[in-house]
């Protein structure tokens, strides 16, 4: 069997520009996907520096209130929407089709479209701040009525934008989901295939549920802003508190939508590094199953004071509390596979380790929040944006930076310098926990998020917060350059340039075929590759 | 070199953050109420669980990096399966969140039932301050960000120095005073209905562990039970647009008898305020009173010279000189994002009025404490 | 092109296409909204390169389908594609059925006075009505709204006459659920390479989804007619974006079915070939489905 593209004489990439306008490969999509995400992450974390900032020092000093929570709105918003996501989607793109023994992605063109929907829905999004009355100031969580009866003109625009970016992430969520149950190795089994796929497999679930929700939610703000409506009205019989249950059904599977696949590259990464194969494969597909499942019905743990029956509270409560069991057998598994390996500490490694270190200290912090009572002295604090950033920047994208050392060399046929990527490794780790375990005391001691200004016993550590902060965001520069860099100078890398990697993606050259499987593998080297041999 | 930046940098952080330990709390407060000591105890008790877990999982994934390193020689083993260790550490996860959830049920429940309140207190968030009003004393008043607080950030043109110095002037009860404390007797069961009459915004005063979400058309209730005399401050804890961390909460906790004398106090100027609506105004006396009142509730969108800012400006405007119908309607009514003033007084109404339609240059007409009552 | 081969298309210029066109198409309903003068042509202009896009593209594949490029895994994935993209629809319109429930249970009863609290035997009931709406009956359907109860600025109109369950609805369910019926016979019909009767079942269903949209906009005009607007409050809100995302997904299929009705025409399917039919058929089912959802728990309870 051998798969052809359209015309046998492509087997290359176009030349030019337009190539990448046109293209339907998914390593061009992939790269697109990744360079998006990595400029928008930039942007976004300009952002995060002008609130930290404004934030440095008590007083108003940079900004007005307004802008700030337009900083603040779109510094969420960019990052979440515009920079892991499409992140994630960029390595799925690249590296599915690779890991189950697959030419391309089932949808190719429709994979192209998925893509060149982001940056005009980015450039939607960013263009309010050029707008009368300024960019959305009523935080990524957009509560109505804040975002509907009192928001300016430029709030339909952003509504605009997250149809299109839900419209972007469903094609691609479908398109995986065919790629997965459609154009595996014939050979390959549900339970042959490697965690990153079984995690994407997973997500593209979540995203196909969770994000026609959000358009639905959007879609009543848009009606009640402009056409009469009282979704969120209590005058019409409506209720605000409703905008916030339908946008936590979405916005819960939404942050495991975010992290479900970083737990797949750590499970394919600890196992290269500790010479050993992944401890327990099959307990780590129902786990992750477990968590997306248990995502869809714990939403209102972002709504414990928001009035509910004490029943409800109570329910959220327990079925928080569960996850913390799925995502605990993933963490004992990653340790059990480090456990009496014989572990090297390459940059990819570290990342790693550091990610199971401290996304768990985020974990823990979530579950602290989950416990209700409790939350009533944590909610809107900055122990809530604490726990965030802890899973988020040291969980999801420590898994995107750990993901891009390890299959680098695959994608570019090019080695990164070691020695410098090993500097920022320490420089980024030490910093961001010098920008984010501060603000647990800050939210403890009792400073709500999302103000500008804050009264003179917050000053110390929002100081060291922010010195963290501008120092972890200095430390973007060395990572561009070592990625540039090896893109340009990097010596050549070998196919398998990890010891004892396991993965169909290893037996293609480096960098990796234009189209990667020509002809499916055999069913004896998917389970010399698989993760449980 | 690099390396050596960030150990300098990380170094300077840990030592200010000593010095930041012994001047202030890092933790919660444990408040001064049973729920909120309950809900600190709750907080301790998980957080040492969690400590507890951490020391086991990273002390076993440190010792692996330490003793099963390749440059140690080691070898590596080839399990990677095992059910009943798996079976053991989904077991004693789910034990241990049981241990959890059982005090954190019964916290909840005592905090979400009321059998019996000693008295209501009806809190109104609005953009941006609180309304309070105690239904059953007929008592009711505003509670604006303190004049002090504002002065401070009006300094942010003033150079860093003078602001460094107003700042430190107002202490740690910058950002967290206001002109008007709520007061509530200590040892006394009070009930909060909260409410909003814009957008969300969430009742928060950390001493009592009462954080309470203000949704617009409906009440949301809680209560706390103080039991030490003293002041304490919180803010609003949700985000409700541009001025969200300038509407602070202060409450003065006193003692029963003050208590009473306080609420003689309001009710007879209560009774004053009533009586002065009823008759006629000089111009001189609402233009005195309009300028307060509009320099603490308007001047933060319209400005203290009229000219404009996140509302339209008044000096000038068509509405401030033109018929007086219009303007009271926009007041008492609110537009868009003018917030609707009929919480203030007939008095106080006529006087803001009066004073945006003569001062500034403005020529309008003089309103009258019963042009309010009637345009109502 | 044999079984064995994976069809992998090349460069296409419709996503990118179709991206400029949803993107002007939003940027003129926005502005269109905010009363800006060129909202509306722009609005038209985006929608027709929409067309465009849609036309090329589909054009492409089909010819492509025609010209035996594809082989039964790509029809797999279209298939599978199809399937999870009306899953992602059925979580669209569950949105805006749960507002509804959530409206019906919980707040519109909250509104009215009804303890939120259900630990509360000895507690004092919170009763929002007391405080803030004070008068106000909860009552579903909620003809009068809290706004209309006599507080300040009324802006949701009151009162307004409900459609009858047994009238109009109950007739377009019918309906539409023989139309669901004749586009099964369709599909028998194309299995077992009956022309003549698969063209008949076809136009048959055709037509009963559209005699369905006359009737549902026959019923948008009586029930406007009786004072049932967008404007009615929650009520108002929950029934028109219901029912008027429904309609604009039967007017899509019937579009659909057209499509495939003229495909037929022109020679483009077999008895084994024919995902686009089977496709759109589903499509069709599924719109079906939500219809019995909306009478049911819209029209009905
Ligand atoms: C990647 C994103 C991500 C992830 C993975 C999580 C994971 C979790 N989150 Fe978090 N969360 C966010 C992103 C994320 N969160 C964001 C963005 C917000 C704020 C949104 C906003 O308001 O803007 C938020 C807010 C948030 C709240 C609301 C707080 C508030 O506003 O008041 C709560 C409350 O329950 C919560 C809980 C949890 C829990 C219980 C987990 C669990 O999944 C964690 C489970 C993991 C562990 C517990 C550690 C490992 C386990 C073990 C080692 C086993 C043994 C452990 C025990 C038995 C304790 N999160
Ligand atoms: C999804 C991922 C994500 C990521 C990666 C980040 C990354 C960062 N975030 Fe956060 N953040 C959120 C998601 C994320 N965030 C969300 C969802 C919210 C809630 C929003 C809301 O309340 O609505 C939030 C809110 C939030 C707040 C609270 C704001 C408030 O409540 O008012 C703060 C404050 O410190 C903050 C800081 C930071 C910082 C310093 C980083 C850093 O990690 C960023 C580092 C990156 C860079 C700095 C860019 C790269 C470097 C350059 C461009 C060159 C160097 C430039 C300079 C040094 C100037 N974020
Ligand atoms: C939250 C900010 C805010 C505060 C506080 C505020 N206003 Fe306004 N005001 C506005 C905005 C915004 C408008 C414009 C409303 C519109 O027309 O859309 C406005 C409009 C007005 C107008 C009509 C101006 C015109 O030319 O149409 C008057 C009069 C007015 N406000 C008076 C007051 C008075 C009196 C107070 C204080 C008691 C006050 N405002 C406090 C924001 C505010
Ligand atoms: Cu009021 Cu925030
Ligand atoms: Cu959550």
């Amino acid at each position: 069997m051998s798969y052809t593209a359209a015309h046998d004489d492509h087997h290359g990439p176009e030349k030019g520009l337009l190539r990448w306008v046109k293209t339907t490969n998914h390593k061009d999509i992939g790269t697109l996907y990744l360079w998006f995400a990595f400029t928008m992450l930039l942007i976004g974390g300009a952002f995060a520096m002008g609130i930290r900032a404004e934030l440095l020092q008590p007083g108003l000093q940079l900004m007005d209130p307004q802008f700030f929570n337009q900083l603040t709105t779109m510094h969420g918003l960019i990052m979440v929407f515009g920079a892991i996501m499409p992140a994630f989607v960029g390595l799925g793109n690249w590296l599915i089709p690779m890991m189950i023994g697959a030419p391309d992605m089932a949808l190719p063109r429709m994979n192209n479209w998925s893509f060149w929907i982001l940056p005009f829905a980015g450039g939607i999004l960013l263009s309010t701040f050029f707008m009368d009355g300024g960019a959305p100031a009523f935080g990524w969580t957009f509560y109505a009525p804040l975002s509907t009866t009192f928001a300016p003109d430029s709030t339909d625009f952003f509504i605009f934008a997250i149809h299109l970016l839900g419209f972007s992430s469903i094609m691609g969520a479908i398109n995986i989901i065919a790629t997965v149950l459609n154009m595996r190795a014939p050979e390959m089994r549900m339970m042959d295939m490697p965690l990153f796929v079984w995690t994407w497999l997973i997500t593209s679930f979540l995203l196909i549920g969770a994000m026609p929700v959000l358009a639905g939610a959007v879609t009543m703000m848009l009606t009640d802003r402009n056409f009469g409506t009282a979704f969120f009205d209590a005058t019409g019989g409506g209720d605000p508190v409703m905008f916030q249950h339908i946008f936590w059904f979405f916005g819960h599977p939404e942050v495991y939508i975010m992290i479900l696949p970083a737990f797949g590259v750590v499970s394919h990464i600890i196992p290269t590094f500790a010479r050993k194969p992944l401890f327990g494969y099959s307990s780590m597909v129902y786990a992750t199953a477990s968590i997306a499942f248990l995502s869809y019905i714990v939403w209102a743990h972002h709504m414990f004071l928001t009035g509910m029956p004490v029943a409800g509270e109570l329910y959220f409560m327990y079925a928080t509390m569960l996850i913390a069991v799925p995502t605990g057998v993933k963490v004992f598994n990653w340790v059990a596979t480090m456990w009496k390996g014989s572990l090297t500490f390459e940059t990819p490694m570290l990342w790693a380790i550091s990610f199971v270190f401290l996304f768990t200290i985020g974990g823990f912090s979530g579950l602290m929040l989950g416990i209700a009572p409790a939350d009533i002295q944590y909610h809107d604090t900055y122990f809530v944006v604490a726990h965030f950033h802890y899973v988020l920047v040291t969980g999801a994208l420590w898994g995107i930076i750990a993901a891009t050392f390890y299959w680098l060399p695959k994608w570019c046929g090019k080695m990164y310098n070691e020695k410098l990527a090993k500097v920022h490794f320490w420089w980024a780790m030490i910093s961001v926990n010098v920008l984010f375990f501060p603000q647990h005391f800050l939210g403890l001691a009792g400073m709500p998020r999302r103000i500008p200004d804050y009264s003179l016993q917050f000053a110390d550590f929002n100081f060291i917060s922010s010195i963290g902060g501008f120092s972890f965001g200095l430390s973007f520069v060395l990572l561009t350059y070592i990625v540039v860099d090896c893109i340009r100078n990097g010596k050549p890398a070998d196919a398998r340039p990890w010891y004892s990697a396991k993965g169909l993606e290893w037996t293609l050259s480096s960098p990796a075929p234009y189209h990667s499987f020509n002809t499916p593998p055999s069913r004896a080297t998917i389970l010399e590759e698989s993760q449980h041999s | 070199m690099k390396r050596l930046l960030t150990l300098t940098s990380a170094l300077v952080a840990l030592a200010s953050s000593k010095a930041a330990m012994a001047e202030y709390g890092l933790n919660m407060t444990q408040g001064i109420t049973e729920v909120s000591k309950d809900i600190y105890d709750l907080h301790m008790m998980v957080f040492w669980v969690c400590v507890v877990i951490g020391i086991v999982v990273f002390g076993a994934m440190f010792y692996a990096i330490i003793a099963h390193r390749k440059s140690k020689g080691h070898k590596a083993a080839h399990f990677h399966e095992s059910t009943t260790v798996e079976f053991i550490w989904t077991g004693i996860p789910i034990l241990i969140l049981i241990a959890m959830a059982i005090p954190a049920s019964k916290t909840l429940i005592d905090i979400e039932v009321l059998d019996k309140a000693d008295m209501t207190i009806k809190v109104t968030g609005h953009q941006w301050k609180w309304q309070y009003d105690y239904p059953e004393e007929g008592i009711g008043f505003i509670s604006n960000l303190s004049q002090s607080s504002k002065d401070v950030m009006d300094d942010r043109e003033k150079g860093s120095a003078a602001k460094r110095e107003a700042l430190d002037a107002s202490g740690d009860t910058y950002l967290l005073s206001v002109d008007n404390h709520l007061v509530i007797p200590v040892d006394t069961t009070v009930r909060f209905l909260i409410t909003s009459n814009d957008v969300i915004h969430s009742w928060w005063v950390p001493a009592f562990a009462v954080k309470q979400d203000a949704n617009p058309g409906f009440i949301n209730d809680a209560w706390a039970r103080p039991t030490e005399i003293g002041t304490y401050r919180g803010q609003c804890a949700e985000l409700c647009g541009k001025e969200h961390g300038f509407m602070p909460i202060v409450i003065d906790v006193v003692s029963k008898a003050d208590y009473a004398v306080w609420v003689a106090e309001q009710q007879g100027a209560a009774a004053a305020a009533a009586v002065a609506a009823t008759r006629q105004w000089s111009e001189d006396d609402l233009m005195a009173q309009g300028e307060t009142l509009y320099n603490t509730n308007c001047a933060g969108c319209h400005m203290t010279d009229g000219t404009g800012g996140y509302g339209p400006a008044i000096k000038g405007s068509d509405i401030a000189n033109d018929d007086a119908a219009d303007h009271l309607n926009i007041v008492i009514n609110g537009k868009n994002g003018m917030p609707s003033f009929k919480m203030l007084g007939d008095s106080d109404l006529a006087a803001v009025i009066t004073y945006e339609r003569r001062a500034f240059g403005n020529t309008g007409s003089v309103v009258q404490p019963s042009d309010v009552t009637s345009a109502r | 092109m044999s079984e064995q081969e994976y069809y992998i298309p090349h460069g296409t210029y419709w996503p990118i296409i179709g991206s400029i066109g949803v993107t002007t198409l939003f940027v003129g309903f926005a502005n269109q909204m905010h009363g800006v003068e060129w909202g509306g042509s722009v609005m038209g202009l985006g929608m027709a390169i929409v067309v465009f896009m849609l036309f090329g593209w589909l054009g492409t594949v089909v010819n492509e389908s025609v010209n035996g490029m594809y082989n039964k895994q790509v029809g797999k994935s279209f298939r599978w594609g199809m399937s999870w993209f009306i899953f992602s629809e059925v979580m669209f319109f569950a949105a805006f059925f749960g507002a509804l429930f959530y409206a019906r249970i919980l707040s519109v009863p909250w509104l009215g006075g009804a303890d939120n609290n259900m630990f509360s035997g000895a507690t004092e009931a919170l009763e929002t009505s007391k405080y803030i709406w004070e008068g106000f009956q909860a009552t579903w359907p909620l003809i009068n709204t809290p706004g209309a109860i006599g507080q300040s600025g009324v802006e949701f109109s009151s009162g307004f006459a409900l459609v009858d369950t047994w009238g109009l609805p109950a007739l377009n369910t019918g309906l539409l659920l023989t139309s669901g019926v004749t586009l099964t016979y369709a599909h028998h019909a194309l299995r077992k390479g009956h022309r003549n009767s698969l063209v008949f079942w076809m136009i048959a269903t055709i037509i009963l989804g559209v005699a369905f949209l006359g009737f549902q906009i026959a019923e948008y005009g009586h029930a406007y007619h009786e004072g049932l607007k967008l404007t009615s409050g929650i009520y108002g809100s929950t029934f028109y974006l219901l029912t008027g995302f429904h309609g604009f997904h039967v007017t899509i299929g019937v579009i659909m079915l057209t499509v495939i009705l003229y495909r037929i025409q022109k020679g483009h399917f077999d008895s084994d070939n024919h995902f686009a039919f089977e496709g759109v058929a589903w499509y069709w089912h599924f719109v079906d489905v939500v219809w019995l959802g909306l009478f049911i728990f819209v029209y009905w309870l």
